[in-house]
């Protein structure tokens, strides 16, 4: 079946937009990867709790979404930092799959705390400019999505700038490389470590208030995003932030696309063919260094 | 461990139980025990709530109303159990209810779990009430102990199909293409092979068939393909928050067939939808379980509902119905015998009128209630109204929707 | 292998016997079979990643394909149960097979093979929810033929006994494998890839040999529970859940040991039914106290100690 250009055209960009948010999401987990070298099991959950916490921010202090990022994203820098330094870090100690159970321990326990809460309902806030859009040519454009894109772009430079230009930057990417020669120079690894789930946690936040405002919230709206955000950690390397945005948009496309040809429930194969067909072709994903 | 966890269950109706106790000078009735199982937790939790809130206001209703009179007014007391969302998570709670002695279970809500959770009743004679699960197989196995009160999927989709084709000759049959978006689970892809089949048949044109997973992160290109179509219906079947974002979206991009006909839809006969979304959610039409508006009960229900900050939907008044079911079983078999409570669940007849869905006259075939029909809906000035058929309508259906 | 290293194996199946014969509560029947089902997808999990090193989260995959191999040859082609399950299992190992060999060879290791398996189990599921053969959305019931002949059971305690035959089967499977040969490269590709080639050791070869008998396995577990609960769609064959189950309980358990998956399934679904009876109005409540055990099993893993000790033990009289 083929599709005209214009339907073609904007199928893309709607690909590069929702891609944008996958990628903000992707960045805090490939951090977290990059750096701690454990697969967190507590990304989806920890996208519901941003979302309920933006949801709650709107409802019940009358912030919009976008206001809220800020504050928002310093609260779950702080949340994420204690949890790494208090929870995860002590519950592992250091042990690769102790951190994974201790993941899945701490997702379990949100899930079904926002769901002892809130209630299992789905739930949404009303913007105002929610339902706008932009049109270009024969393409139209979701506003808050091409917001989320500006600002998932702007997030991108502010981390490259944050690891390649500041003492904290080269830290993370001293403990990354050589853990125990960082500790020997004299790097506080632990705080490390827990500034760079910081760091994680704050992405998801910005991009829960990113999400918000087109999407819903519910006891298990981060779980349909894990898969889709490990997937391109992978792909874009891990530890890579540039892998993590370029893979998110590339990942949008990709969707986007094999959704087009093929509807969208068997288009889900494309995400995952083309990640198997990425490994087995550039084991290190696109921008990764070594495995 | 058994007799804590009985302790930890009579809790939960010790209220309305001593509330139906007879006022009388004799010994207390010993109380009915009735399970409920419905997944309160995972992915089902929403659908599982409110049918745990249906079963628990219809046993506070009989209970309130003297409980079992042919048993000298035993009050019924649930045994609850979550089904987690899963068919393991059922079976086990099967077991644990047998274990507690009770007379028979409603509940399962999704179709895996009612499957295995029946089947592992089977084995004790143990009557097992569906309350949703539309699967076919359901009552399809020779099961003795399985009902279903409400209709299954294939009496469903024929109806849909029926009553579309019905609506739209009313009008003057100005709809003639559809795109039809359905999830991609057991009713979605089962309602879409069907309308592919039959609606050719009846003179529409179908232009493409979207199939979408639950959960969806986005549904642009779906919007997208249905603005390049340009059909005159689409007839979306799809769980709740998948019509949230379609809607959105098809509201986003002013797209305004002249119908939008949902089947079995999670959002479209759902007040929550329709107060959070009033411009997207106007005129939408659903072929779906609904309470039948014409009895008293249902606006009572509705307000006991309401007064709970909860919202109406057909899991509530289902799952009412179904343990009326059981309530007005247990008075025609007159013991406190599972094989007896059987027969009389089989022997279930049009004089069954404690319900308040609009069906026909009750007949059990197979297990199946033949009266079982989904009625028509549509969204309107902000409140869902019964279109279809004429005797269970409380409006006219506003179609085609013009503008 | 000698006798005396099998006994506590041998010792487990009696027990298990023992339970069948003699515990008449069917809700306690009900929790040991689907636990033990677990643990037999997690005995599978095991080997290739408690012994191998090589973490799988998509084990999944082999459990469907043993599951739906098997209950496809029932429905659609009328063949008998147990040749049935046994090829159920052999499409099982060869999946596995097929899959070691893309992805190990490719050289992917940690992490990324970690979720190319992820990736493998999702593609599964997608196809298995699609197509006709496999029942699509609707799923696929097996027809209730009560029978020893037809490895249905109309009492719990004879599905108990197949099914702590099955685990018994699959931990001397387990038990050879670690003193075999096989099981020693196995174990030093895990510790030091680059040392153990270096040694001589066929890398490849031993991880195709492992992660075929790891899809065994957990094919065997996935036919098992087809028989059991006679349904199966491909959420309940192909989800992320009976990955997750099959890797937690050996974690916790202790990987890299014969009765690791075991005592993890049993702590696991321990746990959870236990906090079940928690339950109370607000749903939920149950289950963040089941998250915190969780953590708090990992941070004091009390249920290690019967292991170290009898390790100890082991290593006293070692020759």
């Amino acid at each position: 079946m083929g599709y005209p250009p214009e339907i073609l055209l904007e199928a893309v960009a709607n690909g590069l937009l929702i891609g944008a948010v996958y990628g903000l999401v992707a960045l805090g987990l490939t951090l977290v990867y990059g750096v701690l070298h454990i697969i967190n099991f507590a990304h989806g959950a920890l996208l519901t709790l941003a979302m309920y916490a933006a949801f709650v921010a709107h409802g019940a202090f009358g912030l919009d979404p976008y206001a809220a990022m800020i504050p928002l994203a310093g609260l779950f820098f702080v949340l994420g930092y204690l949890v790494q330094r208090l929870v995860i870090g002590p519950a592992s100690r250091g042990d690769d799959s102790n951190m994974l159970l201790v993941t899945l321990g701490l997702s379990i326990i949100i899930e079904n705390a926002m769901l002892a809460i809130f209630r299992s309902d789905t739930m949404t806030i009303r913007l105002p400019y929610a339902m706008s859009m932009v049109e270009l040519g024969d393409v139209l454009l979701s506003v808050p999505r091409l917001i989320g894109f500006g600002v998932t772009l702007l997030m991108a430079l502010l981390l490259f700038v944050l690891m390649t230009r500041t003492d904290t930057g080269r830290a993370i990417r001293a403990v990354a490389k050589e853990r125990t020669g960082a500790a020997l120079v004299g790097i506080d690894v632990a705080h490390i470590y827990a500034v760079t789930f910081g760091i994680g946690t704050a992405c998801l936040a910005i991009a829960a208030c990113l999400l918000l405002p087109s999407f819903y919230v519910s006891p298990r709206v981060g779980n349909a995003f894990v898969l889709v955000a490990f997937t391109i950690v992978v792909l874009g390397g891990m530890g890579s932030v540039t892998g993590a945005l370029l893979g998110g948009l590339f990942i949008g496309v990709v969707e986007s696309l094999s959704g087009l040809y093929f509807g969208d429930s068997l288009g889900q194969i494309g995400i995952f063919l083309i990640f198997i067909l990425v490994l087995l072709l550039r084991p290190t994903g696109l921008f990764g260094a070594r495995a | 461990m058994s007799s804590l966890s009985l302790s930890r269950r009579q809790a939960l109706l010790a209220a309305p139980a001593m509330l139906a106790a007879p006022a009388i000078a004799q010994a207390q009735p010993r109380a009915v025990k009735l399970g409920i199982i419905q997944p309160v937790t995972g992915a089902l939790a929403q659908d599982g709530e409110y049918g745990r809130l249906g079963a628990e206001l219809a046993i506070a209703d009989i209970n309130a109303g003297g409980g079992i009179k042919a048993l000298g007014g035993a009050p019924i007391e649930m045994v609850f159990g979550d089904a987690r969302s899963t068919p393991d998570g059922g079976v086990a709670e099967v077991e644990k209810m047998q274990a507690e002695g009770v007379l028979a279970i409603v509940g399962g809500f999704a179709s895996p779990i009612c499957l295995a959770a029946s089947q592992a009743a089977s084995r004790y004679d143990l009557p097992y009430i569906v309350d949703v699960g539309v699967s076919d197989q359901i009552v399809s196995r020779g099961l003795a102990n399985t009902f279903r009160f409400g209709p299954g999927f294939g009496t469903v989709t024929a109806t849909a199909l029926d009553n579309l084709v019905a609506i739209n000759d009313a009008a003057g049959k100005p709809a003639r293409s559809a795109v039809i978006v359905h999830e991609d689970g057991l009713f979605g892809s089962g309602m879409a092979r069907l309308l592919n089949a039959e609606l050719p048949k009846r003179g529409f044109q179908v232009l493409e068939t979207i199939a979408h997973p639950t959960p969806s992160r986005d549904m642009s290109n779906v919007a997208l393909r249905i603005r390049a179509l340009n059909p005159d219906l689409i007839i979306p079947s799809s769980y709740y928050a998948e019509f949230v974002l379609l809607s959105q979206t098809l509201q986003q991009r002013r797209i305004r067939p002249k119908g939008i006909y949902c089947i079995l839809n999670g959002a479209a006969s759902n007040f929550r939808f329709v107060r959070e979304f009033p411009e997207a959610a106007n005129l939408v039409m659903d072929c779906n379980h609904w309470a039948d508006p014409r009895k008293p009960k249902t606006a009572e229900l509705r307000r006991r509902v309401e007064a709970q900050n909860r919202f109406w939907l057909y899991n509530v008044p289902l799952n009412y119905s179904a343990v009326m079911l059981f309530a007005d079983a247990l008075e025609r078999a007159g013991r406190a015998d599972r094989g007896a409570l059987i027969q009389a669940l089989a022997a279930t007849g049009p004089a069954f009128d404690r319900h308040i869905m609009p069906y026909g006259p009750t007949q059990f075939v197979n297990g199946q209630n033949q009266g079982g029909k989904p009625v028509n809906t549509q969204v309107q000035n902000g409140d869902i109204k019964v279109i279809f058929p004429r005797d269970f309508a409380d409006a006219q259906p506003i179609y085609p929707v013009t503008g | 292998m000698t006798i005396r290293e099998t006994l506590p194996i041998l010792g487990f199946l009696v027990a298990a016997v023992l339970v069948s014969l003699f515990v008449t509560s069917n809700v306690v029947l009900n929790f040991l079979v689907f636990t033990l089902i677990l643990a037999i997808a997690a005995q599978g999990w095991n080997l290739l990643g408690g012994y191998g090193g090589q973490y799988s989260f998509g084990h999944a995959a082999f459990f469907g394909m043993g599951a739906y191999v098997s209950a496809i040859l029932q429905q659609r082609f009328g063949v008998n149960a147990y040749p049935a399950v046994a090829f159920g299992i052999a499409a099982a190992a060869l999946l596995g097979y097929a899959i070691g060999a893309m992805v190990f060879r490719a050289g992917l290791r940690g992490s990324y093979f970690a979720l190319v398996t992820l990736a493998f189990a999702e593609v599964l599921r997608i196809l298995a929810n699609a197509t006709e053969i496999t029942g699509g959305a609707a799923g696929l019931l097996i027809s209730l033929n009560l029978g020893a002949g037809n490895l249905q059971f109309a009492n719990r305690s004879s599905f108990l006994i197949l099914a702590a035959v099955l685990l018994a089967i699959a931990m001397l499977i387990t038990l050879a494998l670690e003193k075999s040969r096989t099981g020693a490269q196995l174990v030093a590709v895990r510790e030091n890839e680059a040392a153990a080639a270096a040694l001589g050791v066929d890398i490849l070869a031993v991880k195709l040999r492992a992660i075929s008998l790891s899809a065994a396995l957990t094919g065997a577990a996935g036919a098992l529970y087809a028989q059991y609960f006679l349904y199966i769609d491909s959420n309940i064959a192909f989800g992320t859940w009976i990955s997750v189950e099959a890797l937690l309980a050996p974690i916790i358990g202790g990987a890299g040991t014969v009765f690791g998956p075991l005592i993890g399934a049993l702590i696991l679904q321990g746990l959870s039914e236990g906090t079940k009876m928690l339950i109370g109005r607000i749903p939920g409540i149950d289950l963040i106290i089941f998250g915190v055990l969780l953590i708090l099993v990992v941070r004091f893993p009390l249920h290690r100690i019967p292991g170290l000790i009898a390790a100890r033990w082991r290593g006293k009289g070692a020759p």
